[in-house]
């Protein structure tokens, strides 16, 4: 039988077990939204602005694992998705986003709302398609799903001018695909692996080093066992929190920036550095000319070019991180060898002594609520099962620092990128995906007024996200850099004329809360959890003045970090 | 490379992205229509070229990529240059041309115009050895190259 085009972009859907898709109307997608409208498998949520639909289908993906979808329209609504495409493309996240495109015979005409949505997107996607026949439209469906959710995920974008959704053509999903140009190596060659191997079991002063390639691939209980085999101390990447138990004395908390200094001081003085699915980011490896001066160094990556990009490493491992972890087990297991006991206990006694630093301590006294404070108090509450998503600056490092996640999928953040206005849309996709689940959105008063509109969309569809808002009246990270690094010049950092955020979130159908004693938090956040099917915006009045410690410094090296 | 639209920018985007220097490109169809074939010449430490390999092959549109230095290989490179010829200077044009096997493909009373192939360097030479203020126009196509031997990039 034959279909139109915009049909046949609703049975791909259909046929790609799409439950969800994200997006906002215009005149290029109106025969597509004419498809959608006459169906009901594959349900449309319709966002405020089209960056939050991008953000929405990203912490979607996220949180399940799953490829996020995104539709839009022609010009304004693409160049508004693109902030999230490239948020996405940053941490690898698998979204195919559908943008429309003028008709084909107006490309190049300067049509109205044309623009080159294929060209803008190129250095921000995996890969791009426009689709010039309806021929080819069901086949480009296919291969977009293919390359987002494969290898090392990203996003897709499919643009597709109008004529070719209203033209008719045969339909035909193909079940597989397979593309010349495209072969996404999967398994580690053996022999590298057993060198990996031999290397943790002859060192002394060991370290992993894991990231987010390990909740990509699903690899969370694989990493586990293998840690747990090795005895090994282990950190995560903010990108790879809770791919490893928090709660786990093996585990020293997020490196980095603003990691622990337990971490960065365990990365400064190993002798064997086993990188997992992380890519040596300069948050994570501050100076280069310092960084891990005596360790040799593992790799392992399912993308060859992440591997020696940054730091020069020793055993390289391209493959998917779970399999490589699993065979590693296997001819860990099969050597009947552990690693120096002797020398191990000597290292963890050392790390013991960096632990009890407790660089994480902060002012438990103040008369003013302590950001911290709030995010232990969130741990506490929602017993460390919340998904939670965050946006960017101060209250996003406290997030990854205090919320302790045992689980991977739960903790979600614009890492890469660093994309301000991410964390509250991207909780709705995480709330739709999860609906019995408590979905909290940590963010700054900042941030949070980069997406506000989408309260909108939350009373629409129920999403009974919790927003903890850490109101400090500053873009607080911009803030702290002055301190630290402008001699307190605070140029634009101060949030003046806020809203009341109380009565916005009433005025949008929600609950609003205003916390400024101490004393509140925790019955306030209590109340907040109780109701369920409400949206709660709670406002917490924080310190203005409190910085994000430990740091490390640009241009320093992870042992040089500042403590308090 | 898919002999698609966008495959050439990608290419040149990755170079411009990454901040790595194009010295030239050169890109034509092949025998298989639905490929075409882009030699492309840059310049990097090991390290360098061993990003820029790889980030060549995370392209989805770059089916195969060889570099050519990795072993003994053949370059080539098309130059037409037009030379003011005139009076004594004509002779000297065309001995010159005559040395380095280029052919003259059009004459007037004032000029000619050269055609010469081979490496960078030779056409360099050439170009070195004529008088400069009587070179009007150059145009060079960019290097090709192959591998000698049994070394090939097919598909
Ligand atoms: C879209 C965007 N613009 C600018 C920045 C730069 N930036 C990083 S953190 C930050 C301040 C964030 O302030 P807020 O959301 O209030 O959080 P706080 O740091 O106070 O916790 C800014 C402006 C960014 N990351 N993203």
């Amino acid at each position: 039988m034959e279909l139109s085009g915009a049909d046949i972009f609703v049975h791909c859907l259909q046929d790609e077990g799409v439950e969800m898709v994200f997006g906002y109307p215009g005149g290029a997608v109106l025969p597509i939204y004419d498809a959608l409208y006459q169906q009901d498998k594959v349900q449309h949520i319709l966002v405020r602005h089209e960056q939050a639909a991008t953000h929405a289908a990203d912490g979607y993906a996220r949180s399940t694992g799953k490829p996020g979808v995104v539709l839009v329209t022609s010009g304004p609504g693409a160049t508004n998705a693109v902030t999230g495409i490239a948020t996405a493309y940053m941490d690898s996240i698998p979204l195919v986003v559908f943008t429309g495109q003028v008709p084909t015979a107006l490309i190049g005409n300067d049509a109205f709302q044309e623009v080159d949505s294929v060209g803008i997107t190129r250095p921000c996607v995996k890969h791009n398609f426009l689709v010039k026949r309806v021929e080819d439209l069901a086949e480009t469906i296919k291969k977009a799903f293919y390359v987002a959710t494969t290898g090392r995920p990203g996003p897709v974008v499919v643009d597709i001018p109008k004529d070719v959704s209203t033209q008719v053509t045969e339909y035909r999903y193909p079940k597989r695909i397979s593309m010349r140009s495209y072969n996404p190596t999967v398994k580690g060659h053996p022999r590298q692996i057993r060198k990996a191997v031999e290397l943790m079991l002859e060192a002394r002063r060991p370290v992993l080093y894991t990231g987010g390639g390990v909740v990509l691939d699903k690899a969370s209980r694989a990493l586990v066992e293998f840690t747990r085999l090795l005895g090994f101390p282990i950190t995560n990447t903010l990108m790879g929190l809770g791919s490893y138990p928090a709660t786990d004395r093996q585990f020293l908390g997020m490196l980095g920036m603003h990691g622990t200094y337990e971490a960065n001081m365990a990365m400064h003085n190993c002798d064997v550095l086993v990188a997992i699915g992380a890519r040596f980011d300069d948050r994570v490896t501050g100076n280069v000319e310092k960084f891990c001066p005596t360790a040799r160094i593992v790799h392992v990556d399912i993308d060859p070019a992440s591997i020696s990009k940054n730091v020069k490493v020793d055993v390289p491992i391209v493959g998917a991180v779970g399999q490589v972890l699993r065979e590693m087990i296997k001819q860990l297991k099969a050597t009947g060898r552990r690693p120096d006991e002797a020398a191990l206990a000597e290292w963890w006694k050392q790390i013991e002594e960096w632990r009890a630093m407790d660089c994480l301590k902060y002012d438990r006294d103040s008369d003013q609520i302590k950001p911290q404070q709030v995010l232990e108090t969130l741990y506490k509450v929602t017993r460390g099962k919340a998904y939670v998503t965050s946006d960017v600056g101060q209250h996003q490092m406290w997030a990854a620092q205090f919320y302790k996640f045992d689980k991977p999928n739960r903790w979600i953040n614009s890492g890469g990128l660093g994309t301000m206005g991410f964390g509250f849309p991207a909780a709705m996709g995480v709330q739709l995906a999860h609906p019995d689940e408590t979905v909290v959105c940590v963010t700054g008063e900042g941030s949070i007024q980069m997406c506000i509109q989408e309260l909108s969309t939350c009373l629409q569809y129920g999403l009974p996200v919790k927003i903890v808002n850490l109101n400090n009246r500053y873009l607080g990270m911009v803030r702290q850099w002055q301190e630290f690094f402008y001699q307190g010049r605070y140029a634009m950092s101060y949030m003046e004329s806020l809203p009341d955020f109380v009565r916005l979130a009433e005025s949008y159908g929600h609950v609003g809360m205003q916390i400024t004693d101490p004393a509140d938090v925790e019955p306030a956040m209590k109340e907040a959890m109780k109701m369920k099917d409400r949206l709660v915006f709670m406002n917490f009045l924080t310190d203005p003045a409190e910085n994000v410690y430990p740091m490390v410094p640009a241009g320093a090296g992870q042992n040089e970090m500042i403590l308090v | 490379m898919e002999n698609e639209a966008g495959a050439l920018s990608r290419v040149a985007g990755l170079f411009s992205a990454r901040g790595y220097n194009i010295e030239s490109l050169t890109v034509a169809p092949t025998e298989d229509p639905s490929l075409s074939r882009m030699t492309l010449v840059t310049r990097g430490t090991d390290e360098v070229i061993e990003q820029i390999t790889k980030q060549l092959n995370k392209l989805i549109d770059v089916v195969k990529l060889m570099d050519m230095y990795e072993g003994p290989h053949i370059e080539r490179e098309l130059m037409l240059i037009k030379v003011r010829a005139a009076n004594g200077g004509r002779e000297e044009v065309k001995r010159l041309a005559d040395i380095f096997r280029g052919r003259i493909v059009d004459v007037t009373d004032t000029l000619y115009t050269v055609e010469l192939t081979g490496d960078g360097e030779k056409l360099d030479a050439f170009i070195a050895a004529l008088p400069q203020a009587d070179i009007i126009e150059v145009v060079r196509s960019g290097v090709t190259g192959i591998a000698r031997g049994e070394r090939a990039l097919r598909v």
